[in-house]
């Protein structure tokens, strides 16, 4: 039982996903009936799912919700705003019963189970509203009728014909024929039933618990043959099931009959009976039937059944191709389904790590080769190294997810605050396929939920001032991501009205972040509401503005190495950039040397490699082709003894939009680098990112190239700054 | 009957009061086999059946076939609304071939 909730509670979860989705898609106007098939299908899934785990609860209120998806599907129930509302509603409600199952603790007194009931009620509400059934609204149809043109060999009827027997342990199961006519009566008008009875044995071999029962059944619906198999879908294993199309060609029907166990004439005359063919197209395929028979025994071998429907024009050929359509459809989605496989992440990072350790092994073979100088040795070291670097790469890929998944999560936060804020605004959602390691991926979500927020609440104007700006009265909050040079940019957006600087100076100065008479340039200025108790909201509202966030957002993405910055321009808006490592366990890194000790640059950030031209010991910039590169000398930096060479060389590394040189002694090559934390007594160094042992055993320090820029940029402000006031 | 004017045709009721489901299936196969061994014509009275399914549909076409396989008669006298929404789902009135009363508050 256990583990069957195991598999079941992920699964729920993604159907309700899958069901929220479709369900705004449905508010934004998809025409397409296949979304709404989507979430009546996702539904479904749940209902049934639950009911085999026996979890009463969630079966009973995805039931209601169920029926009022029919109703929706048929067209009897328009859907609107508040329609969605109480649906999205609803799915909340089951999340949240999924989560009182998974702690354990859904009994019968659970307070979910009354706010359930309430709900249900509600739901039962928007049903029962609805004109009744047959009524001319049907406004999503699902198949529209096609234009065929009648043969002969075509029966009169436009009404599907089933033909289902019920095997003997039908009931037994809990399952009841009559459950399956009503909810087949939910998807069209059961037209006639012929209940068949032959298969009740004598009195005394008759087992009550036993279901003999037959059904031929004339159906007149416009759903699609899936949809009414999808009707006796918990039975079908366990059933005969026959479903012919409206305007099935006859022969189809005589196949049928010889194929049930009844006898032919009375199954015959049921058909007859229940206006699915005439007394003359029975009798002519009969006839045709025998005269095939007779011609068929001179052949040797029988022709696949599929070749004679398709002979005798059994099947049209438009159906045909819709079925082998929705077939492959089918297939291909079983098929990505089997594509998929449930790995607990402990397993996944036990092989990340081991990688780890085999890509540092391989860069020590690769070492020795190299010093053995033995041609064949280092050829076939050289060739398992690479090999190592694909496995390292397709190790690392495993962990990969795309981050649209988490940034489709915010339709829903968008449209619920949206509502609750009064304004409306729209999301846009641009490289959601943008891939990251998983493990970012989970702790990116808060920090991103608290910029959304904070910009629809204080970004984004109310309707009435936008349009006294002149603005589009929709305001517009996007989610981009992209990859930039080793890390992955992700981008809070919004077009509302921007920072208020003077509201921003005057806090800091109130919070003594800042001196009154200190100056400082624009980013830094409106960098400041990162900074600790800061709120420059002047209401406070139960959704943000509550003077703990930014700084917490910031605490957060820092601790996944990443940087946060905020650009704005008053009245156009506001855009917060966060930059993060694609990856936490291994990177490509570039050697250097200094001395004795050897530094790893992650290589994404290099841009090019020089020598350092002649320039004043005391100034730490040059001049690149005409630009002024700012640099650091990791010698003077970490305090490495020994004197400088004659010659250094400067690595100039990329970090966003800014550059600098980090001038070292030597420079020796690429080199693959598992990151290893540096101890928690090593925290708080500036400009070490993280450590690694290389091939030889020495340890190397990973640089922090964005805390090196920083250094540089702020040490060539301060020297002018200094040297400013004497010139 | 006129093979046997001397006695009166003998008739029996049976009212269940149970629902005539899974649940009681076994027991009423048992009952209305019994019934119809015994007396000529069986009045069977389903007013009180508050609940019916599939189960009990079966058992009620068994007692039926019986009935007829032994020359007797048996007869629906009374329908409660879960039998006629059963017998009308599987179209089956008139097989059983019985008047369907249908009380007026319902019928209006």
């Amino acid at each position: 039982m256990d583990e069957l909730l195991a598999v079941f509670i992920p699964e729920a979860q993604e159907q309700l996903a899958a069901m929220e989705t479709g369900l705004l898609q449905l508010e934004n106007g998809d025409p397409d009936p296949e979304t709404l098939n989507a979430v009546f299908r996702a539904a479904h899934t749940i209902k049934g799912a639950s009911g085999v785990v026996e979890i009463t609860a969630i079966e009973k209120f995805t039931h209601v919700l169920e029926n009022l998806l029919d109703k929706v599907r048929n067209g009897e129930i328009s859907v609107g705003g508040e329609l969605i509302t109480w649906l999205l509603k609803g799915c909340d409600h089951i999340a949240a019963l999924l989560t009182a199952v998974e702690q354990g603790n859904l009994d019968s007194g659970h307070p979910l189970l009354q706010d359930g009931e309430a709900l249900a009620n509600r739901l039962r509400e928007f049903a029962g509203s609805a004109p009744p059934p047959g009524s001319e609204t049907r406004t999503v149809a699902q198949q529209p009728a096609a234009q065929v043109e009648r043969s002969v060999e075509t029966a009169m009827t436009d009404c599907w014909h089933i033909s289902v027997r019920f095997g003997l342990s039908v009931l037994r199961y809990g399952m009841d024929p009559l459950a399956f006519l009503r909810y087949l009566a939910s998807l069209g008008q059961i037209v006639h039933v012929s209940t068949l009875t032959d298969a009740l044995p004598d009195a005394e071999e008759m087992d009550p618990e036993s279901c003999y029962l037959g059904f031929e059944i004339n159906f007149r619906s416009e759903a699609t043959k899936e949809a009414i198999e999808h009707v006796f879908e918990f039975v079908r294993d366990d059933c005969e099931l026959t479903i012919l199309a409206p305007n099935s060609s006859i022969s189809q029907y005589i196949e049928l009959i010889e194929r049930l166990p009844e006898e032919t004439m009375r199954l015959g005359e049921i058909l007859v009976g229940s206006g699915a063919l005439t007394q003359a197209e029975l009798e002519a395929g009969l006839a045709r039937q025998r005269d095939a028979a007779r011609a068929a025994e001179g052949a040797a071998t029988p022709p696949p059944i599929g070749e004679i429907l398709i002979q005798q024009k059994a099947v049209r050929p438009e159906i045909v191709a819709a079925a082998a359509a929705r077939q492959r459809q089918v297939t291909e989605k079983k098929a990505a389904e089997a594509h998929l496989i449930r790995v607990q992440a402990d397993k996944l990072d036990h092989l990340i790590d081991l990688v780890g350790e085999l890509v540092i092994a391989g860069a020590s073979a690769n070492l020795l080769a190299q010093r053995s100088k033995q041609s064949a040795l280092v050829e076939a070291t050289s060739i398992l190294s690479r090999l190592v670097e694909n496995i390292r790469d397709s190790a690392l890929q495993l962990r990969m997810v795309q981050i649209g998944e988490t940034f489709s999560r915010f339709h829903r936060v968008v449209r619920d605050m949206s509502k609750e804020l009064g304004k409306n605004i729209e999301l846009s959602i641009h490289g959601g396929e943008t891939e990251l390691d998983k493990s970012v991926v989970e702790k990116i979500g808060d920090p991103l939920m608290h910029l959304v927020r904070n910009a629809m609440d204080h970004g984004i104007e109310t309707a009435a001032v936008r349009t006294a700006l002149g603005k589009p009265t929709t305001g517009c909050v996007g989610l981009n991501a992209c990859h930039d040079s080793g890390s992955i940019v992700i981008e809070v957006t919004d077009d509302g009205g921007g920072l208020n600087r003077d509201r921003i100076r005057a806090k800091a100065i109130e919070r003594g972040l800042i001196a009154p008479e200190q100056v400082l340039d624009d980013r830094e200025l409106i960098n400041l509401i990162f900074e600790p108790g800061f709120s420059t909201a002047d209401k406070v509202t139960n959704l943000s503005g509550r003077g703990v966030g930014m700084d917490v957002v910031r605490k957060n993405i820092q601790s996944l190495r990443g940087t946060v910055e905020v650009s704005s321009e008053t009245g156009l808006g506001s855009r917060f950039s966060i930059r993060l490592p694609l990856t936490l366990a291994i990177i490509d890194g570039f050697l250097v040397g200094v001395d004795a000790s050897s530094y790893v640059i992650p290589l994404e950030m290099v841009v090019e490699c020089l020598e350092l031209p002649d320039v004043a010991a005391d100034r730490h910039y040059l001049n690149l082709r005409g630009e002024v590169l700012p640099f650091v000398r990791l010698r003077e930096l970490f305090e490495t003894p020994g004197d400088r060479p004659a010659r250094e060389n400067v690595v100039v590394v990329r970090s966003g939009a800014r550059r600098a040189g980090i001038v070292v002694d030597l420079l020796q090559g690429e080199f693959q680098t598992v990151i290893k934390p540096l101890g928690s007594l090593f925290r708080n160094l500036r400009g070490i990112a993280g450590s690694t042992i290389l091939g030889s055993g020495e340890v190397a320090l990973i640089l922090d190239v964005q805390a090196l820029i920083n250094l540089a940029a702020r040490a060539e402000d301060r020297l002018l700054t200094a040297t400013a006031p004497r010139s | 009957m006129p093979t046997e004017p001397a006695s009166p045709p003998e008739v029996a009721r049976l009212v269940p009061e149970e629902n005539l489901t899974i649940y009681s299936a076994v027991d009423m196969k048992r009952r209305l086999l019994a019934a119809v061994h015994g007396p000529r014509t069986v009045e069977l009275d389903l007013s009180r059946v508050a609940e019916m399914d599939t189960a009990g549909f079966q058992i009620l076409v068994l007692a039926k076939r019986e009935s007829q396989r032994l020359g007797r008669e048996l007869h629906i006298v009374a329908h409660s609304p879960a039998v006629r929404e059963v017998l009308e789902s599987y179209n089956m009135l008139g097989y059983f071939g019985d008047p369907l009363v249908i009380p007026a508050e319902e019928s209006c």
